[in-house]
């Protein structure tokens, strides 16, 4: 080539009538893929889209089933103590999202920014939170700072019972969500920005506010809102710590559970649904913000030591660490004591589910079965539908449907979630009504409710994946579904085990989603963490909180060891 | 194997609009002979993958295009059942498979028993002169097998057609250069009518029985290789393929009038035109003897030979490919000579 300029500049075609391809036979594989993906877009019509339609019917029905308009609402909001809840709820939201979203960005900024030792266990500690249901964390509380708890003078005469206790409860819970979106925000920062700002001599001070926070700002934003949402949205913490002091998610509780006034319940529940709609509008507008200030060319920052800041961050991180290990340890002490605070002596009697109320051992095992299956088959039901969005050809509209109900959970609490399931399954007009009351709506439930996020995890894996091996397969005849057995999914397996190993953490600890769908036949661990707790059986369901998130923590480590092992050895061609 | 086997292809009146409102080819006809080898070269985005992709049917022409195998319409039918062998510049070898799993992996779904599959296997694998690597992972493979790998698996099941997308691409130069011969070789022994796509004119001298020149979105010229670096159709040909001087002078009754001097060639009447000379069609010369003079501006000495600029004999400067034992330096006054028949006049732009 003689002259560099033989690169053409492609003008795209002005003629506005675009013409239209040839039109080609379907090939049989083609049609499989269309009709697989429609299949599974049916049933996240079923399991989504369907039961949030009957939430939103029921919010405007009377009590005869007529349509009353906003009726309904006016009730809701001319009565003062559901109104004062909206207040309750969004001052505990506000100020929980700000000290977890502090720490949080102060504990990711210790992992990813310092030499600080120990980060390896920290980073471990940190996720500790998401292997128990939220009514751990406010149990423990209960013994710390409670009426009897051995820490109750810290408390100066407050009570931790109300928006304390809650605040409290909730930044433990939420802090392992915030910490991911903080450690993902700080590790895509451009080195060459530090660098830049050392090379001008600014101070530390003027780089962290110059550099680093914009750099994280959305991850900030993000995370804000993420919190904000599980905040306002959660059931678990201000059920069991909440005291007299009510919120939006104890509302739809009572009203439905303890009143039986599902108008009520639905109209709260849509109030609900506002934050979490519009926290989920943000996050997408920050994903294409942040993919877009990730040059390809940035480079990552290095942390050099300093033993200042790096002796500071142990202090600090150590400080965050210690505050979760002590929630765990006093669940599991309370667990162990043979009767608070009177007899500490260690045994397994509050473990002894059978003779108490709540389900049992049997709930245990519900549990486990629940979550079992939940994994299975969603993970099945998850990796084919982001395979088939990702791999059939042309069906642009179907594809992009897809995509929408896939993520539609994300928006969708899962104490909403749960309540449009009444509606909608319990309805006799229902054809699926016979799943009322089984494991299977449990298991519907629970995949339904943990869709988007494995769905993301699965399209991410797919990505990854050359793009040609399916074109390849295709022009060597062989049938989709052979390759996608014997190549796509082979090579996906770490993506896999990772969406089960998610699902399944999440099926044992959820409580919102399904307490509102068990029967008495399909008792639930962390549902009879609830019931005990409500039945005064505090020191029980300490130690069913205890079962669960030893069972949880069990399936973390077979996972780790799995990747670590058999991936480790088959996976090896990713290393090179 | 080393019969003819293949199909012809004929490509009648194809062109592409994205749904997007992307023009990525304008109507376009071709015919491509059985056990031919055509290549496609052209610059980045001239719609070169756009084209393989029509023929492979992975991509639909808009209405009015059609796809002929053996005279056979195959426009509407699917990738599926065309019979084509493909190759990407990614190779898309499956990981989690070893040398020989890859080859076969067509070959298990066709009834092919044990044995059968093994001696095709086999019969691949030295082919392309992957011998005692069928256990090998892929991720054990240095870039030049795994391309070899991608076409034993992708001729295994005997395409009709041979579809290749800049396989050589993603490997270095020098390897590039080796595996060229060896993929033409390879290419003749089969003798599938093969469409080979790429942006590097070496490939394309080297392995086209034929070359078809892209440009945004159209035939620049198709011909053999000779034709299209001697005989370019237009100046954007002309300066894609190799290296070449583009002199815009007035001819009058066979001569071209220069800054430097004059020039002979082949052609009557007077006017405008644009000559086309590659650089090692200029012969270097004493000054005196010379009709065309120059002062040379720079030298590069490349081992091979010595490439010049030579200024003030034409409106720009010209490139001179010379003897590497020619003692020239920058500065030096040169005459230039060129037989007419190396001139060549491209038309239009
Ligand atoms: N799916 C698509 N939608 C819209 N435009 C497309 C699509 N695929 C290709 N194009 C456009 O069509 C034009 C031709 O693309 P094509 O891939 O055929 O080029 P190419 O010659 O193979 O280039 P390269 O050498 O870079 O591979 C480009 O402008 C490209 O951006
Ligand atoms: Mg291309």
């Amino acid at each position: 080539m003689s002259t560099a300029a033989l690169q053409e500049p492609w003008a795209k075609s002005d003629n506005p009538a675009a013409p239209i391809p040839v039109h080609q036979k379907m090939s049989r594989d083609d049609l499989i893929m269309r009709i697989a993906l429609c299949v599974l877009a049916a049933w996240l019509v079923i399991a989504v889209l369907l039961p949030l339609g009957a939430l939103l019917i029921k919010s405007f029905e009377g009590p005869d089933g007529g349509f009353v308009g906003v009726s309904n609402f006016a009730l809701f909001f001319a009565n003062p103590s559901l109104t004062q809840s909206i207040s309750n709820s969004l001052s505990i939201a506000i100020v929980s999202t700000v000290i977890c979203v502090l720490l949080s960005f102060v504990f990711a900024y210790g992992l990813m920014r310092t030499c600080m030792p120990g980060r390896g266990i920290f980073k471990l500690i940190s996720q500790v939170p998401l292997l128990a249901p939220s009514l751990l964390p406010a149990i423990s509380l209960v013994y710390l700072f409670g009426n009897q708890g051995f820490a109750k003078s810290m408390m100066l005469g407050q009570s931790i019972y109300g928006p304390i206790g809650i605040g409290i409860g909730e930044v433990f819970w939420t802090f392992p969500h915030a910490l991911i979106i903080m450690i993902t925000a700080l590790s895509t920062s451009d080195a060459r920005l530090y660098e830049a700002a050392s090379a001008l001599k600014a101070s530390a001070w003027r780089t962290f506010w110059t550099v680093t926070i914009p750099g994280a700002r959305y991850g900030l934003i993000s995370a804000t809102f993420v919190v904000f949402t599980l905040v306002v949205t959660d059931f678990g913490v201000p059920k069991v710590i909440g005291g007299q002091f009510n919120v939006l998610a104890t509302d739809i509780y009572k009203q439905v559970i303890g009143q039986q006034n599902f108008r009520m319940g639905a109209v709260v529940g849509l109030l609900l649904l506002l934050p979490a709609v519009f926290s989920f509008a943000v996050d997408q507008w920050v994903q294409r913000k942040q993919s877009a200030a990730m040059s390809s060319r940035a480079v990552a920052y290095e942390p050099k030591p300093d033993a200042f800041v790096d002796t500071a961050f142990l202090v600090i991180c150590g400080l965050i660490a210690a505050a979760i290990l002590t929630v765990i340890f006093t669940a599991l002490f309370a667990s162990l004591a043979t009767l608070w605070p009177y007899n500490l002596t260690p045994s397994f009697k509050n473990y002894d589910f059978d003779n108490m109320d709540g389900g049992g051992w049997q709930s245990f095992f519900n549990s486990l079965r629940m979550a079992g299956f939940t994994a299975v088959f969603g993970t099945a039901i998850i990796f084919s539908g982001a395979y088939l969005m990702e791999k059939t050809k042309g069906f642009g509209a179907g594809r992009f449907v897809f995509q929408f109900l896939a993520l539609l959970p994300l928006a969708v609490p899962g104490i909403v979630l749960g309540l449009g399931y009444i509606f909608f399954f319990n309805s006799p007009a229902n054809p699926f009504n016979f799943i009322y009351g089984t494991t299977t709506i449990l298991v519907v439930c629970s995949i339904a409710h943990f869709y988007s996020v494995a769905h993301l995890t699965a399209v991410t894996a797919l990505k990854q994946i050359d793009q040609e091996i399916e074109t390849v397969s295709s022009s060597l005849r062989v049938p989709f579904y052979r390759t996608f057995f014997l190549v796509t999914l082979p090579v996906s397996l770490p993506a896999v085990l990772d969406i089960a190993m998610y699902l399944f953490v999440n099926a044992l600890t959820t409580v919102s989603a399904v307490v509102f769908i068990y029967s008495p036949q399909t008792t639930l661990a962390s549902i009879a963490v609830l019931n005990m707790d409500d039945a005064g059986d505090v020191a029980p369901a300490a130690a069913m909180a205890m079962t669960i998130f030893f069972a949880a923590t069990a399936v973390r480590v077979v996972y780790t060891g799995l990747v670590r092992g058999v991936l480790g050895r088959t996976q090896a061609w990713r290393h090179r | 194997m080393n019969t003819t086997q293949g199909v012809t292809v004929r490509v009648e009146n194809c062109a592409k609009t994205f749904a997007d409102g992307t023009r990525a080819l304008d109507p376009v006809t071709l015919d491509v002979a059985r056990g031919e080898t055509l290549v496609f070269l052209g610059p980045s985005g001239c719609g070169k993958t756009t084209m393989l992709r029509i023929i492979a049917g992975l991509e639909k022409p808009d209405s009015g295009g059609r796809v002929l195998f053996n005279a056979q319409d195959v426009t509407r039918i699917p990738i599926e059942r065309r019979n084509v062998g493909m190759v990407f510049q990614s190779y898309a070898l499956f990981p989690n498979m070893n040398v020989a799993q890859n080859i076969a992996y067509s070959l298990a779904l066709r009834g092919a028993g044990k044995a059968e599959r093994d001696s095709r296997v086999a019969e691949l694998v030295a082919l392309t002169g992957i011998e005692g690597l069928e256990n090998r992972n892929i991720d054990q493979l240095s870039g030049g097998q795994r391309q070899r790998v991608a076409l034993a698996r992708a001729v295994a099941m005997r395409p009709s057609v041979l579809l290749l997308d800049e396989p050589l691409t993603a490997l270095d130069a020098a390897l590039r250069e080796r595996l060229r011969g060896e993929l033409d070789r390879l290419l003749r022994t089969l003798g599938i009518t093969t469409i080979y796509v790429t942006h590097d004119q070496s490939e394309a001298m080297t392995l086209g029985d034929r070359i078809v020149v892209m440009r945004k979105g159209a035939i620049a010229q198709v011909g053999s290789p000779r034709d299209i670096y001697f005989k370019p159709a237009s100046r954007f040909v002309a300066e894609f393929i190799g290296a070449a001087n583009i002199i815009d002078a007035v001819s009058d009754n066979g001569v071209l009038v220069l800054p430097g001097g004059r020039l002979a060639v082949d052609k009557t009447g007077h006017g405008q035109v644009a000559a086309m000379i590659r650089p090692e069609s200029i012969g270097i010369i004493s000054p005196e003897a010379a009709f065309l003079v120059g002062r040379v501006a720079s030298v590069s000495f490349t081992g091979d030979r010595q490439r010049l600029v030579v200024d003030g004999a034409s409106d720009k400067p010209l490139i001179v490919d010379a003897s590497n034992t020619l003692a020239v330096k920058i500065g030096d006054t040169v005459g230039l000579t060129v037989a007419p028949s190396a001139i060549q006049f491209l038309q239009g732009a």
